[in-house]
């Protein structure tokens, strides 16, 4: 038979049990959606993720001490007294691919400005760290080589703080502002950032010399919480890394087959590193998605098994008068696949639509890729293939004369 | 009548047919060694007691069954050994099959109904299909009945377009098993007289009954006992459908 008459004639067996039909692709469509929907999600976050990383800057390679990573997250950076000041110094002075090199101090603390107060984070860094992240000012000025010789109490703001701070006819710079009872002066407000990957604000942050907030804030403990270096082009982030690595093992007498109590990792790594999670994160993901697939197609075998013997008759009949197993098959299978396909395409839309939504809604980031479209779409049709085979096959090996005489 | 036969073309023939049943425990023979012609143009009316292998030997014309043993040709062609898709197409080309219970798609016009043979037959484009099913729903009269339902349809309309489906492919023989079964008497001589009409445009027909007064409107008579041919018998006065309509009292007194 020709294939456009198998179609109708699917297609009118479809129509004659409309809301069964439905039904029965009620599985297809949530299947299909969540799987669009799931694949957005996690695409979305980690494309905000990859963003972010590459907003750290450009060519950055960061050093912290002791402990190492795990699965993504820092144990408890910093509890090793593994970075000085003097590691810092050899760095610069001996690796010729490090561009700029800044320490990090983090603190953080209620700030006043007249009657207002705000609660923030502080990062004690050296000038050159703005280079690093590819931070800007928009007005004021960055620290001179003063402020961090002689930690002055000066400070650049972010958006965020400056809003909460000041009113709006107010110029931060050259304000006064008290951090845990501190007296700073503000220098230079940056340049709006915006949201972050992880959805979290990034003009929410106080910048000042890196001893001021290691010596007046931190109780002038003398090891380093983080280092940033910038490397002097894309190419250098590997050699830059291991001279440093070669460097500071040799500082503190450590072999290349020992653990050192450090770390290094480049920005390259972290982005592997979390593109690797975010995977496996996106697979369990689908992989849940697919499951209520595998159900819908479970589904769509059960009714097409109700319609195999609901229709012995007609399939006796159509036998009687010249169909051949094939033909039966064909229309079966066809019928099967009509339903994944009809299911998969309105699961799509759906998934394409509640995706948007979560965007608009939850404020998630989410980005809807046609490669999972057509994925979901084609895992539909096989399983509408799959799950349609052996109803259709029951249907095609039935004998004429009892499929005739059945009750 | 004897010489005329032998020059006609023989339709079916079959030869040392048997058809056993292989129950496990039991086997019916529901067939023993039967050896039959029908000619082209002949009228057949097979009868017999219940169980007596009527229809057995009917499914086996019509390719729905195959014998046990024997020999079967159909238009000349040996049918006995042929597989599940070659009798298909046997069944698709040379066989109309007329059932007791109409057999009709539900939901499905009669029109439909009437092309569904051709669906089967890649050679026949759509326009030639809906042509070919019209005019065979005109020969049964039923051209106004095209597009209604089979619940829509008495039950000698649906009958009707059962026929009219069996005749669409141009089948080279008839079968009918036990036609007119459900119908009432004037119904039945309604449906005998179409039977009669198509086998005057020369149409060849073989129909399994077991009513004596359906038996005297066909041409030739074979009586089945216990799967074998007691008697065959060529009728001497053949019925004809319309007059014994006409001598039933008028519809209305029916009540
Ligand atoms: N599929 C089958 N399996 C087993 N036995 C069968 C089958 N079909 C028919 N028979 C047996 O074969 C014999 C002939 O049956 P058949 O249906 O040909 O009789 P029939 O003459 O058509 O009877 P009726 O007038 O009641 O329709 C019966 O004994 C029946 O039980
Ligand atoms: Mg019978």
């Amino acid at each position: 038979m020709k294939l456009l008459n198998l179609f109708v004639i699917a297609l009118r067996s479809l129509n004659k049990n409309k809301i069964r039909s439905l039904l029965t692709m009620l599985g297809i469509i949530i299947g299909v959606a969540s799987v669009i929907a799931m694949l957005a999600i996690g695409q979305g976050s980690r494309d905000s993720i990859e963003n972010q990383i590459s907003g750290l800057g450009s060519n950055v390679i960061m050093v912290f001490p002791g402990a190492t990573f795990r699965g993504g997250v820092a144990t408890a950076a910093g509890s090793a007294q593994s970075l000085e000041m003097d590691d810092l110094e050899a760095i610069r002075a001996n690796c010729p691919s490090v561009k700029y090199i800044s320490p990090v101090a983090r603190s953080g603390g209620q700030i006043i400005a007249g009657s207002y107060n705000w609660n923030s984070s502080i990062r004690g860094v050296y000038n050159e760290y703005f280079d690093i992240r590819n931070i800007e000012v928009e007005s004021g000025s960055r620290f001179s080589e003063m402020d961090e010789k002689r930690a002055s109490k000066v400070c650049i703001i972010g958006q965020t703080v400056a809003e909460n701070l000041f009113d709006e006819y107010t110029d931060p710079v050259g304000q006064r502002i008290r951090i845990n009872k501190i007296p700073f002066t503000v220098i230079g407000l940056l340049k709006e950032k915006g949201q972050g990957g992880m959805g979290e604000d990034q003009d929410d942050i106080i910048y000042a010399p890196f001893s001021t907030v290691q010596r007046r804030m931190r109780g002038a403990r003398q090891n380093i919480q983080q280092i940033y270096i910038s490397a002097v082009s894309e190419e250098k982030i590997e050699p830059a890394s291991e001279e440093i690595d070669d460097l500071l093992r040799t500082r503190k007498n450590i072999s290349k087959y020992e653990d050192p109590p450090f770390n290094i990792r480049t920005q390259t790594e972290i982005v592997e590193m979390f593109t690797s999670t975010s995977n496996t994160m996106m697979v369990l993901l689908a992989g849940i998605a697919s499951i209520s697939l595998i159900v819908g197609g479970i589904g769509i075998m059960n009714i097409m098994l109700v319609s195999v013997t609901e229709r012995t008759r007609e399939i006796g009949l159509r036998m009687a008068v010249g169909a051949r197993g094939k033909d039966i098959l064909r229309q079966f299978l066809l019928e099967a696949v009509l339903l994944s396909l009809l299911g998969g395409l309105i699961g799509a839309a759906f998934g394409i639509l509640s995706s948007k939504l979560f965007v608009v809604i939850m404020g998630w980031p989410v980005t809807v890729s046609s490669f999972s479209v057509i994925m979901a779409f084609s895992f539909a049709f096989v399983v509408g293939v799959f799950f349609g085979w052996y109803p259709a096959s029951k249907a095609a090996r039935l004998i004429p004369m009892d499929a005739l005489r059945y009750e | 009548m004897k010489e005329q036969d032998q020059e006609r073309k023989k339709i079916i023939s079959v030869k040392n047919l048997s058809k056993i049943y292989d129950m496990g425990a039991v086997k019916v023979h529901a067939l023993r060694d039967i050896g039959m012609d029908i000619h082209e143009g002949e009228f057949t009316a097979i009868m017999g007691h219940s169980g007596s292998g009527k229809s057995t030997l009917l499914n086996i014309f019509g390719c729905l069954d195959v014998p046990t043993e024997g020999k079967y040709y159909l238009d000349g062609a040996d049918v006995s050994h042929l597989n599940k898709n070659q009798l298909a197409r046997m069944r698709n080309r040379k066989i109309g099959f007329v059932f007791q219970t109409y057999n009709l798609l539900p939901r499905t016009s009669a029109l439909e109904n009437v092309e569904l043979p051709l669906l089967y037959n890649p050679e026949i484009r759509r326009k030639e299909r809906k042509e070919k099913a019209m005019n065979t729903l005109e020969l049964v009269g039923l051209t106004d009945w095209s597009e209604h339902f089979p619940n829509q349809l008495s039950g000698g309309q649906q009958q009707r377009v059962a026929i009219a489906r069996a005749l669409v492919n141009d089948p080279v023989i008839m079968l009918a098993d036990e036609p007119t079964g459900n119908l009432d008497t004037r119904t039945s001589f309604e449906v005998m007289e179409i039977f009669q009409e198509l086998n005057r445009k020369g149409i060849t027909i073989a129909l399994v009954t077991h009513e004596a007064d359906i038996s005297k409107f066909a041409t030739r008579n074979i009586l089945f006992r216990d799967g074998r041919i007691i008697k065959e018998i060529m009728v001497e006065r053949v019925k004809n459908a319309r007059e014994e309509l006409n001598k039933l009292p008028p519809e209305d007194e029916d009540i």
